[in-house]
């Protein structure tokens, strides 16, 4: 069952948990339960519809109806037979469960993740963990009450992940720790003055490796039995709900933004989703003045009534957010009463950009929302994995996160840069130093109004994108994670002068893209560019967990 | 090379540049000395083009893409009497001769270099078109060949990287050189290879 690994690195710090030895572990027992949440619940819901009239009657104590199928079985004399189904149904049910959750299985070591499920189509996934993109832990609402999490382990690719759902919730948070701490491994072995003191285990905790003897039998992760009076687990059901999902011994607390609820609200209402629901609104109001017929109405009042829900969701979801920088990476948390947290490995980051809509230029909100390998994008999955990091943020907030993102980008010119990149333009450099080579005036026929602001920089590895005046943006590629650059040129620019660029990299929902640029320049661009893209990957220490020397020769497929 | 030469409307691209950015690989310092409207890459060295034969691939696949629409757009002309289908059928030929007319300088205009750490690559006369991409960036390379390109002994070869858009598609190459340039890239891949 568990072959052995051929080099497994030496341990760094004593592992938290003692589920990273490579043995094969189970999931936490409820797993089934948990994952079938909304069936059980269905069937559950369908099972009271049912009975309905006859729970009334078991209060009320009225006479039968009859029609009820519980007592056209009774009136036959199926009594026992009846019972027979139902027991034989719950106990394949059990059986079926059982059966699912023990050939759930996972193991993690020094190199790899692995999951193996499935009963009749057994499923096997395999992760590297020098591949690691990010770590989620998800707690949705349903497992949450039960004090159960999902960790889900990242890697480049549309549905690159390998999920451990579910997993007690402490013990994931342990989990994911140590998990990073391996994915780390070569860096720690590397230079291990950089590892901060972190890594020690805190004094009291149970961290001492198991012993990993009994390799026959995997052991069972369950609900720490500690808790085994219904008041000490309710307590700590409480106090996980409650407590904030931050590891405050490894964040450095200065780091962390905060949004103020009422903030949130105010970006969320100020969207466009609202200006689009405000002309509906008039429409409507409008249509029913002149007097057309009542359909208008019953066409979209239900469309009216689902936004709230979707202000409703939005609100939750990014309520709570927070950011902060760990010695594994940054870690993303937000979610009301489901709640997630991503942590993003240094230098996981392809690109980024700083975003404000116009409604929200009069409060000095901005928006961070960035690129990764693993995109979950349109996936039904249920994590609310996110591209946006800063949900809505002041100027100071945007500095902030930025120097969490990109390392070493925090000197001043980098953050004049920045703040001119966000705030400035051509036309108010009359006495600033606009450090941004921007378009030449004649883009004004492409670009009316955001010619002055269309402009490219670029400073130590990262490459600066600053374009739009009605919504400003302002974009950031790390040159290292860039993955290549296209200019291009059609009549019109030709005719113009101009030309386009693109610096590529991969999908999400950035594009690093200049739609105006002066001919001689984009040739500039490129060859700036291509070169500082091979310079700052060969340079590229924040990829701490790609081996440049032992790669062995598997392109492309272990992506 | 700190000081290469930006046009004067744009003084202040070099200014936070730190030395280890500077591109002082790259031979030539100066962009184009007289002022041109095409996008033009020519002091990079000497472009690869692609295999002549390719300009029949390229004219039968437009042939037959025009004989396919032709042939649906009269079909609804004389059987259904819609005569919309009769101008986009004329208007499909003319696009087409148009593109047969300049199918042999597209093709000449297609092509590509390697340079020390990159592939470069060109495309368009219209829209023109250049691409870098460092040669660490490569996931896998792919080679097809389609009907007639195989009878002509030609073979297409796709640089694939992390982001969709940024795939190299070199197409007529003939086959002994796709092989080759793959096995080449595959190679300086390698040697480059960066991280996701």
């Amino acid at each position: 069952m568990s072959e052995p690994v051929a080099s497994v690195p030496a341990p760094l710090a004593v592992p938290r948990t003692d589920l990273t030895d490579g043995e094969w572990h189970r999931l936490h027992p409820a797993t089934p339960l948990l994952r079938g949440g909304i069936f059980m619940v269905a069937i559950i819901g369908f099972i009271f519809a049912n009975l309905r009239e006859r729970l009334i009657d078991l209060f009320i104590g009225q006479e039968n109806h009859g029609g009820d199928p519980i007592d056209e079985i009774y009136q036959r004399g199926a009594t026992g037979w009846a019972l027979l189904i139902i027991a034989g149904v719950l106990i394949v049910i059990l059986v079926v469960f059982y059966l699912s959750w023990r050939t759930h299985t996972f193991r993690v070591n020094g190199e790899i993740v692995e999951v193996r499920s499935g009963l009749i189509f057994r499923s096997n996934r395999k992760a590297r963990l020098d591949r690691v993109q990010g770590v989620n832990l998800a707690r949705p609402l349903f497992p949450r009450l039960f004090g159960a999490a999902r960790l889900e382990i990242t890697v480049a690719g549309q549905d690159g992940n390998v999920q451990l759902a579910y997993l007690g919730s402490k013990l994931a948070d342990d989990l994911r720790r140590d998990i990073l701490h391996l994915a780390s491994g070569l860096r720690q072995a590397r230079q291990p003055a950089d590892t901060p003191d972190v890594l020690a285990p805190t004094p009291g905790d149970d961290a001492a490796p198991a012993p990993l003897g009994d390799s026959a039998a995997p052991t069972i992760i369950g609900p720490p039995t500690a808790h085994s009076a219904l008041g000490d687990f309710a307590t700590a059901r409480y106090n996980e709900f409650r407590a904030p999902d931050l590891d405050p011994e490894a964040a450095p607390p200065e780091s962390v933004v905060r949004i103020p609820p009422g903030r949130l609200i105010g970006s969320v209402v100020l969207s466009g989703f609202t200006v689009f629901l405000l002309l509906a609104a008039i429409g409507l109001i409008v249509s029913v003045i002149a007097g057309s017929s009542g359909w208008v109405l019953v066409a979209v009042l239900p469309g009216l009534i689902g936004s709230v829900g979707y202000y409703f969701s939005r609100v939750t979801k990014t309520l709570r957010f927070s950011i902060a920088g760990t010695s594994d990476g940054v870690r993303i948390g937000f979610g009301l009463l489901s709640t997630s947290s991503q942590t993003l490995p240094p230098g996981r980051i392809h690109a980024i950009e700083v975003s404000q809509p116009i409604l929200w230029r009069r409060f000095g909100w901005w928006q961070i929302s960035i690129n990764t390998a693993s995109q979950a994008s349109g996936r039904s999955s249920t994590t609310p994995t996110s591209s946006i990091i800063l949900p809505v943020g002041s100027l100071a907030d945007v500095a902030k996160v930025l120097e969490l993102v990109l390392p070493g980008f925090e000197t001043d010119t980098h953050r004049a840069l920045v703040e001119n990149g966000m705030l400035g333009g051509r036309r108010r450099d009359a006495g600033v130093a606009d450090f941004y080579s921007n378009a030449p005036a004649r883009a004004v026929w492409l670009r009316p109004f955001s010619w002055w602001r269309t402009g490219w920089a670029v400073s130590g590895n990262v490459a600066l994108i600053r374009r739009g005046v009605l919504a400003r943006d302002l974009i950031l590629v790390p040159l290292a994670r860039m993955q290549g650059v296209r200019i291009s040129q059609g009549p019109v620019r030709r005719r113009l002068r101009l030309a386009s660029a693109d610096l590529l990299t991969v999908a999400g929902p950035v594009t690093a893209s200049l739609r105006v640029i002066d001919v001689d320049e984009a040739v500039v661009l490129l060859k700036w560019m291509s070169t500082g893209a091979v310079r700052s990957a060969l340079a590229d220490t924040s990829h701490q967990w790609s081996r440049t020397e032992a790669t062995p020769p598997t392109k492309g497929a272990t992506e | 090379m700190p000081d290469r030469e930006v046009p004067e409307r744009n003084p202040a691209v070099p200014k936070h540049v730190p030395e280890s950015l500077e591109p002082s690989a790259s031979p030539e310092p100066s962009a184009s000395p007289e002022p041109s409207e095409r996008l033009d890459l020519t002091e990079a060295g000497e472009w690869k083009g692609v295999s002549p034969k390719y300009v029949v691939v390229e004219i039968v696949g437009t042939i037959v893409n025009a004989v396919v629409v032709c042939g649906g757009a009269s079909l609804l002309w004389l059987l259904l009497d819609q005569t919309w289908a009769m101008w986009v059928g004329i208007l499909v030929l003319v696009i087409s001769i148009i593109n047969l007319v300049f199918e042999p300088r597209r093709v000449r205009a297609i092509g590509y270099l390697l340079r020390g750490d990159d592939l470069l690559f060109r495309r368009g006369i219209l829209f023109q078109r250049f691409v870098a991409v460092p040669y660490g960036r490569m996931q896998l390379i792919d080679i097809t060949r389609g009907p007639v390109a195989r009878w002509l002994g030609l073979a297409d070869l796709k640089f694939v990287t992390a982001a969709a858009t940024a795939g190299v598609s070199i197409p007529g190459l003939a086959e002994g050189d796709a092989e080759s340039l793959r096995d080449r890239l595959v190679e300086l891949a390698e040697s480059r290879r960066a991280g996701l």
